[in-house]
């Protein structure tokens, strides 16, 4: 139930993103996700992409340093109240996200989480015990 | 294996009878025949006949970069010009070039000495020496391919540069051993591990490194990557070249050919002489150099001498890696600060390439001092929190052992010049 995720490391320079996307683009990937965190001097770049290994592929020849880990999605209806919905869970349960960020899915009305956690598969079981719907990579189109 | 086992196991008596007698016709012939060492003895009230022994050396007076600056170019030349069969210079990119001539007898001489350094690190008739110091005016080249000939090795003359190529005839050719710059070592590591070459496969055994300063910690990274013995060779345009000093394989100091080139550790500050062990500038006199013979030259090379003998049999005087220069030392806030201090620190977080660059800035009045250290795959995490951390963890280990603080910026792979010879390792951009 995790969802493999790439982590790219980034000095804050003007086009690095760009640059990045682009490479994707011209290899026919698609960022299914994407979210950047950053400080002064680097960022991180983190995405879900549709071919896992291609991206690996085509980011290290053009000398990027990255790294896979693993996030685990979940689907909430987009509407007011469907996150916090899932952190109560979470805080109950005393499951600590490291991070967060979020996508929409069209045509559908629902929104998909990522999380990352300390211990991925201990949240997915304690999430769904709960109910709460947990996306497989197949749902988000990733190979 | 000894080269020379004659001459480089010396008993101290015998050492000290030999260089009394060269130091003494070295100093009759400059004082005759160079008029610049004429007037240096007369102006301190020196005459080579003060000179007995080997002891008299510190009452001679030194010789600088900026002496052989003034007598560009042949103005310390020693003989005619028709007995000088080669010359050399420095690498030097400020001002004009440091020369050196040799004549018969000094290419012989060098060729003596580099075939000691080869064999140190193992080599024999039998060995494929692939000698990537460049070509040319630079030393390096020539004075290793001396060497290597002298030994009966089959030495390829690929110089410097062109990395792929490098790869492709240490694997055609089966090179067993390699000469070049340490830090080209370590480049020729990354681009074949890039090209998926598995250097456990290769037949290279050692390699004499040296050219530029380096540490204990970078000699591990190179041993593990490229799996061979990797020993340091020290030299300089103005004394020979290559072939002044090499490690021996107990690697407890570089084995200085001292019945040839005489060295000695001063005070820079004050140019008094300190005892083995001490650490202050490296001195040498070329006792037996025919067309450029130098007295005392300050090489500006910070060290100091081993006392004791070494296991491996030979007596020649050891030195310690040389720890910095005189003149690329830095002096932030008043701190003396050695590029090999902070490089000593980087490499060893497992993981960090010692692929990093010193960047010394003056901020309204105050020096500031920041070190970019290249990412890598061990490193990185997806997580900000843990790549603050190596940040901090560095920055806290440089600040304790330089007692300065410092601004440490992991920076993107191959972000950092590369050169195929020596690292530019520190960016001064202060205007002092």
């Amino acid at each position: 139930m995790k969802i493999r995720q790439i982590s790219v490391f980034l000095e804050n320079k003007v086009g690095r993103i760009l640059e990045i996307t682009e490479i994707l683009g011209e290899s026919n990937i698609n960022i299914r996700a994407l979210s950047l965190a950053d400080t002064s001097d680097f960022g991180i770049l983190r995405m879900i992409v549709n071919d896992i290994e291609k991206t690996k592929r085509v980011l290290k020849e053009r000398d990027f340093i990255l790294k896979e880990s693993f996030v685990v999605a979940v689907e909430v209806p987009d509407k007011p109240g469907g996150l916090a919905a899932v952190l109560r869970v979470l805080g109950k349960e005393n499951i600590n996200v490291e991070y967060m960020y979020a996508f929409f899915e069209k045509p559908q009305d629902r929104a998909l989480l990522i999380f990352r956690f300390e211990d991925p598969d201990q949240a997915v079981s304690v999430l769904q015990k709960h109910g709460i719907n947990v996306a497989e990579e197949e749902k988000l189109g990733v190979r | 294996m000894i080269w020379n086992k004659e001459r480089e196991s010396l008993s101290d008596g015998k050492k000290s009878v030999l260089q009394s007698e060269q130091l003494k016709s070295l100093v009759s012939r400059v004082y005759e025949v160079i008029p610049f060492y004429r007037a240096k003895f007369d102006k301190q009230g020196i005459h080579p006949k003060d000179i007995r022994s080997i002891m008299d050396i510190s009452k001679l007076p030194f010789t600088t970069k900026d002496d052989l600056r003034e007598n560009y170019p042949f103005g310390m030349f020693a003989v005619p010009m028709e007995r000088v069969v080669e010359i050399h210079t420095s690498s030097g990119t400020t001002g004009k070039p440091v020369i050196g001539g040799y004549t018969n007898s000094d290419i012989d001489m060098w060729s003596e000495v580099m075939a000691r350094c080869l064999t140190m690190s193992g080599t024999t008739e039998n060995d494929i020496v692939q000698n990537a110091y460049g070509y040319g005016l630079f030393t390096g080249g020539l004075g290793v391919h001396y060497g290597a000939r002298k030994i009966g090795a089959n030495v390829i003359p690929i110089s410097g540069g062109n990395t792929r190529r490098q790869i492709m005839i240490l694997q055609d050719f089966e090179s067993t051993i390699i000469t070049c710059t340490p830090s080209y070592s370590l480049y020729l590591a990354e681009v074949g591990e890039e090209l998926g070459i598995d250097f456990n496969k290769i037949s290279l055994k050692a390699g004499n490194f040296g050219a530029e300063p380096w540490s204990e910690n970078m000699r591990k990274e190179i041993e593990a990557r490229l799996h061979l013995l990797a020993l340091d060779i020290y030299g300089l345009t103005e004394i020979i070249g290559p072939g002044v000093a090499n490690e021996c394989m107990h690697k407890s100091g570089v084995h200085i050919c001292d019945d040839h080139f005489y060295p000695e550790i001063i005070n820079p500050q004050t140019g008094e002489q300190l005892e083995p062990g001490e650490v202050g500038e490296l001195v040498i006199t070329t006792l037996t150099r025919e067309a450029t013979p130098l007295i005392r030259y300050r090489t500006r090379d910070i060290t100091s001498l081993i006392p004791g003998k070494c296991s491996c049999g030979r007596t020649s005087v050891r030195m310690r890696r040389i720890m910095g220069r005189t003149d690329d030392m830095l002096i932030i806030r008043g701190v003396n600060v050695f590029p090999s201090q902070i490089e000593e620190i980087l490499v060893k977080y497992e993981g960090l390439e010692p692929h990093y660059q010193i960047v010394v800035d003056r901020v309204g009045s105050m020096d500031e001092l920041a070190v970019c250290v290249e990412m890598n795959e061990k490193l990185i995490s997806d997580e900000i929190k843990e790549l603050e951390i190596v940040e901090k963890r560095i920055r806290s280990e440089i600040e304790s052992t330089l007692g300065i603080k410092v601004a440490v910026q992991l920076v993107e792979p191959k972000s950092i010049e590369r050169s195929e010879g020596k690292a530019k390792r520190v960016i001064d951009k202060r205007k002092i």
